[in-house]
């Protein structure tokens, strides 16, 4: 720590720090523009200028750039000073000669950065007299709406997105006065964290194309902190709703989680909320027919049905802990079941063992960007677990600033940094059956398929680490491959090694932790990152539901089911799903979103989706995770456990009757001591700061007293809230709340996203208090390696024989993100995959119809290729809206479709 | 697709660099030489080859003002109206030049025969005003001489 004056004053503060970082941190305002706290300084615009005096004689001093001045001792600096103010509104004032004067229009307008910083510096007064150059703006694709005459070539969009997240299609065309941030020409931006660009830019060059469909301002927004319900890893969002309509995703900022960005299909997989697809009566079956009725009636009518004989419970990864926990406690333990295919609940239960059991490190997504070496296994992250792929892109930067430091570059001279690694590549090997995108970063990517990865895997392990089981008989090149990746995790500090649910192999994380205990020792711990496939996978875990595969297939079923939000069509075989079902007599369906499995429900109750619901995620590292409603729904949508709840005393006539989220969580932990820290998530729903709840719509939100009026010209009483302690309204506390419970950035003289900087500890650093969420499952202490047992490995394929492997796509394979509009207009066809050597010899073109057999099915996909993957395996889309193919991984043909 | 010498030219250069993604500029200049202009096709064609995106080509291109993205005529007028040949009449020298072949700076004529393009210096203040036709230099203009001058590019 050293000492610097700023205006006067003296500051500690850490020596070689960045001055502009280290000023904002302190909460002194410096305006700022190309700065971004995840992306570091290039100083491109010239807006952070502050005065730097030589010693206390020095009156003049001289005009530097904040966010490339490093801290040193004795520094004294002057923000205030009249002519570095000027200066800073010159810069501006340039930046606004070409800028149009749109804001009303703008979709930036009111949470703007550039209004934020015109307001800040004080330029009042165009003198400019000549034109302001204009664009053609580009068709961008259905997520992101482009209009270039906004820009002020700050840089952020193509840092961002080229640098920061591996894109190659946006850059900057152009020089001097007429350049210009876009595409080669019009087209969907490819990169799948394009979503960002939107929060990224501190103008309305890059919007939100989705909200713009119904636009409402930030200040009309009622906001809750919540979790992105579309894959495992738990990022923490920030829905935003207007006249019961759900209008936009926001990212949340969690230290440890997702930090600045989400992924596309977290930000704009929500528009299923607003289709006509929802749920959002109460509905008994007459005959084929299901029919609104009302709650008492449909109630007594469950109760009649539902007393007689054995009642048996389906829960859901997708569900909350607290609703899966409601129908567990309904139906009993010993009739719940975790509602997810035999093989994903194998994956689920040696998974957790390994967490309980194993000495293993499961790192936060923050943790894996420092890794030291990272091998991907099996797995085609990008697609399975999107956010993790950002993440893991970032190992190229940490090692990038690793090598630059040597030179005493600053890590946070990104510019400088990226300079000096050039085309230097991440310490990273990934083992795939096809090109995936983190290979542009990758030092090595082998192409196996995944039974040889599986076995590659065991033999990795053994080769670190005699004590693991070896493997006979491999191919003899493998070897050079194994005793360069051994030597490069052995000489890691930090190894991690990566995998997940989207290979469908339990073996892969046998395999995972293998190399993880292969590799552990005293002086090292290495990390295991296994992604789960749904948002509250793990939660389901905990609770130890049975599995169902094995129910299904005797038949062996009782009279009545309920089954809570899950779609058991994405599980299992339809023809085996047709069968379960018809053995039933009375089926209850809780959920908020038709799916095939409602057409076989009695008895259908509306639950609300996630933004609409209280309840907790557990992410696939066992990070337990609070949502909120961000607004009340429509009667009679409710939380999933307040229906279980209600149904409980109707038929039992005792308990179940929660009436907050913390009731039903007092019960919970009582069953579960696993859960005990559910209870400590977020402050209880009493809680009050000087007396108040915490506002969910900001100071300025308008049409309160009026929203209502086609309906009835006085004023609605605001909805109450039983499980949060907060508002539905403005009224209430406006300022820092607890970290748990912000949901909104807003701070004098900061509108924009950016007012972020004001509720961290130090800017770019942990939440003010600690960030939410906790774990509730931490890798035992337990030094003792443990291993998995070598599989039997099948035979070689027959001639003509592939290995059908599953391909989990970003957009398509979410159950309910394939649902949105956006996501949608981005989701290819289904399609199968593979080299031209295959297509070649079964008669195969791009984009011709093929058969695949497999199993005594078939299914009928359209043709890709890709050279550079493994020839003896054809990848095959899975969870597509059109036909989920729940049996992969399978061995299977594959010829042309004869035309008739 | 790139030509054969085309490609035979871009191989020669990319031997001088440490890597194939730093030849882009390299590559622009010799499909250009051949091609006159750089057309999307070409963008394409050159980032196929250097492995790189159209868009990071295409950025490339743009950022230098003699890489042409639009078509140019035969011969491409370079004419300078930087300070020394500004103080010896030059903007009235391209005045009349542009007047003579009845287009704009930055045009083409109809017959595709001259583009016109004003440029910044091109180190030759001595003898100015100056302009340079496709490689060749002229110095010391008067507008009798740029008429004479002309008629030597059909």
């Amino acid at each position: 720590m050293v000492n610097i004056y700023i205006d006067g004053i003296k500051y500690q503060a850490e020596e070689g720090k960045n001055l502009l970082d280290y000023c904002l941190s302190v909460g002194l305002d410096i305006p700022y523009f190309c700065f971004h706290p995840a992306m570091g300084s290039v100083g491109a615009c010239r807006l952070c200028a502050v005065k730097m005096y030589k010693d206390e004689n020095d009156t003049r001093g001289k005009i530097i750039m904040s966010c490339v001045q490093p801290v040193q001792d004795g520094m004294i600096i002057s923000i205030e000073d009249p002519e570095v103010k000027h200066f800073r509104a010159q810069v501006i004032e340039s930046l606004m000669n070409n800028h149009p004067h749109d804001c009303p229009i703008c979709d930036e307008g009111g949470e703007c950065h550039l209004q934020d910083m015109t307001v800040m510096t004080g330029h009042v007064y165009r003198r400019n007299r000549f034109k302001k150059r204009t664009y053609r703006n580009q068709y961008l694709g259905p997520f992101i709406n482009h209009e270039m005459n906004r820009c002020i070539q700050c840089y952020r969009c193509t840092r961002f997105y080229r640098e920061y997240a591996g894109g190659y299609d946006l850059d900057v065309f152009g020089i001097h006065s007429r350049v210009f941030f876009g595409r080669h020409q019009d087209g969907m931006l490819e990169n799948e964290f394009s979503g960002n660009l939107v929060e990224v830019c501190p103008t309305g060059v890059f919007t939100d194309k989705t909200l713009k469909k119904h636009y409402t301002r930030k200040w009309d927004l009622s906001t809750a902190p919540s979790i992105c319900e579309h894959c495992s890893l738990g990022c923490n969002t920030i829905p935003g709703e207007r006249y019961g309509k759900l209008r936009r995703i926001r990212n949340r900022y969690n230290y440890d989680v997702n930090g600045y960005f989400l992924c596309d299909r977290g930000r704009f997989g929500y528009e299923y909320v607003n289709r006509e697809t929802r749920i959002k009566k109460i509905k008994a079956r007459f005959g084929a027919e299901l029919q609104d009725t009302t709650e008492d009636e449909i109630l007594d009518k469950i109760t009649n049905a539902f007393e007689k004989g054995k009642t048996l419970g389906i829960g859901s990864a997708r569900a909350s802990v607290e609703a899966n926990y409601a129908l567990n406690k309904l139906v009993g333990a010993e009739n719940f079941y975790a509602g997810i295919s035999g093989k994903d609940h194998q994956i689920l239960r040696n998974y957790l063992d390994i967490l309980r059991n194993y000495p293993v490190n499961v790192p936060s997504m923050k943790e894996t960007e420092e890794a030291d070496y990272v091998l991907v296994l099996g797995e085609d992250i990008t697609h399975s677990a999107p956010r993790l792929a950002l993440s893991l892109r970032q190992t190229l930067m940490k090692k990038a600033m690793d090598e630059a430091a040597r030179v005493s570059i600053p890590r946070w001279l990104d510019h400088a940094v990226r300079e000096f690694y050039q085309d230097g590549k991440a310490p990273m090997t990934t083992i795939t059956p096809y090109n995936t995108k983190l290979d542009d970063v990758a030092s090595k990517s082998l192409r196996l398929n995944p039974h040889d990865t599986v076995k590659f895997g065991f033999l990795l392990a053994n080769r670190i680490n005699n004590d693991a089981p070896a493997v006979k008989d491999y191919p003899g090149e493998w070897d050079e491959w194994l005793d360069q990746l051994a030597k490069a995790l052995i000489n890691a500090k930090k190894p991690l090694i990566v995998s997940g649910w989207g290979n469908g192999l339990e073996e892969m994380l046998k395999a995972a932790a293998n190399i993880t205990q292969a590799l552990n020792g005293e002086e090292r711990k290495a990390g295991l990152f296994y992604a789960l496939p749904e948002a509250n996978s793990m939660g389901l875990g905990l609770l130890e539901g049975n599995d169902l595969s094995g129910i299904m297939e005797t038949g062996d079923a009782p009279e009545n089911l309920i089954i809570l939000e899950n779609d058991l069509y994405r599980h299992f075989d339809k023809v085996q799903a047709d069968k379960f079902f018809n053995q039933f007599k009375n089926i209850l369906l809780i959920d908020h979103t038709e799916t095939n499995t409602t057409d076989h429900a009695s008895f259908v109750l509306p639950s609300g989706v996630t933004a609409e619901s209280s309840g907790t995620f557990i992410n696939t590292e066992g990070r337990a995770q609070r949502f909120y409603k961000a607004y009340i729904p429509e009667a009679p949508v409710m939380d999933s456990w307040r229906w279980l709840g209600r149904i409980e005393n109707h038929l039992k006539k005792t308990g179940g009757q929660w009436n907050s989220l913390d009731e039903c969580l007092a019960e919970l932990v009582k069953g579960y001591t696993v859960f005990k820290p559910l209870t400590e998530l977020a402050p209880p729903s009493g809680f009050r700061i000087n007396g108040e709840k915490v506002a969910r719509a900001p100071h300025r939100y308008t049409g309160r007293t009026s929203m209502h009026a086609h309906k009835n010209v006085h004023e609605q009483k605001p909805p109450q809230d039983e499980d949060a302690p907060m508002s539905f309204t403005m009224e209430g506390y406006n300022g820092t709340p607890p970290s748990s419970l912000v949901s909104h950035y807003w701070k004098p003289g900061w509108n924009s996203v950016q007012a972020l900087n004001k509720y961290q500890q130090e800017v770019g650093g942990p939440m003010h208090d600690g960030d939410p969420g906790k774990r509730v499952i931490e890798p035992t202490d337990n030094p003792k390696q443990q291993y998995f047992k070598v599989p039997v490995f099948e035979t070689k394929t027959e001639a003509g024989e592939l290995y059908l492997t599953p391909v989990p796509h970003i957009f398509g394979s979410g159950e309910m993100s394939s649902l949105s509009a956006a996501i949608r207009e981005a989701t290819p066809e289904p399609y199968v995959l593979i080299h031209p050597n295959v297509a070649g010899q079964n008669d195969l073109n791009e984009d011709d119809v093929a058969i695949v057999r497999a199993n005594g099915k078939e299914w009928k996909l359209k043709v890709k290729t890709d050279d550079k993957m493994a020839d003896d395996v054809a990848g095959i889309t899975t969870g597509f809206r059109q036909s989920y193919i729940v049996e992969l991984p399978l061995k299977g043909n594959i010829e042309k479709q004869e035309k008739k | 697709m790139l030509s054969e010498q085309e490609k035979k030219e871009i191989a020669e250069e990319l031997e001088h660099l440490p890597r194939k993604t730093a030849g882009g500029l390299e590559a622009l200049r010799v499909v250009q030489k051949y091609r006159s202009w750089i057309s999307d096709e070409a963008v394409s064609d050159i980032s196929e080859y250097l492995g790189m995106s159209e868009t990071q080509i295409d950025g490339l291109a743009s950022f230098y003002n003699l890489i042409y993205r639009k078509p140019v005529g035969r011969h491409v007028i370079l004419f300078c109206d930087s300070i020394s040949c500004w103080i010896k009449n030059a903007d009235n020298l391209q005045e009349q030049l542009g007047k003579h072949l009845g287009i704009k700076p930055g045009e083409t004529t109809s017959d595709d025969r001259f583009t016109l393009i004003p440029v910044a210096c091109l180190g030759a203040c001595d003898k100015a005003p100056v302009m340079m036709i496709d490689d060749d230099l002229h110095v010391n203009l008067t507008e009798e001489k740029i008429k004479e001058i002309l008629e030597q590019y059909k």
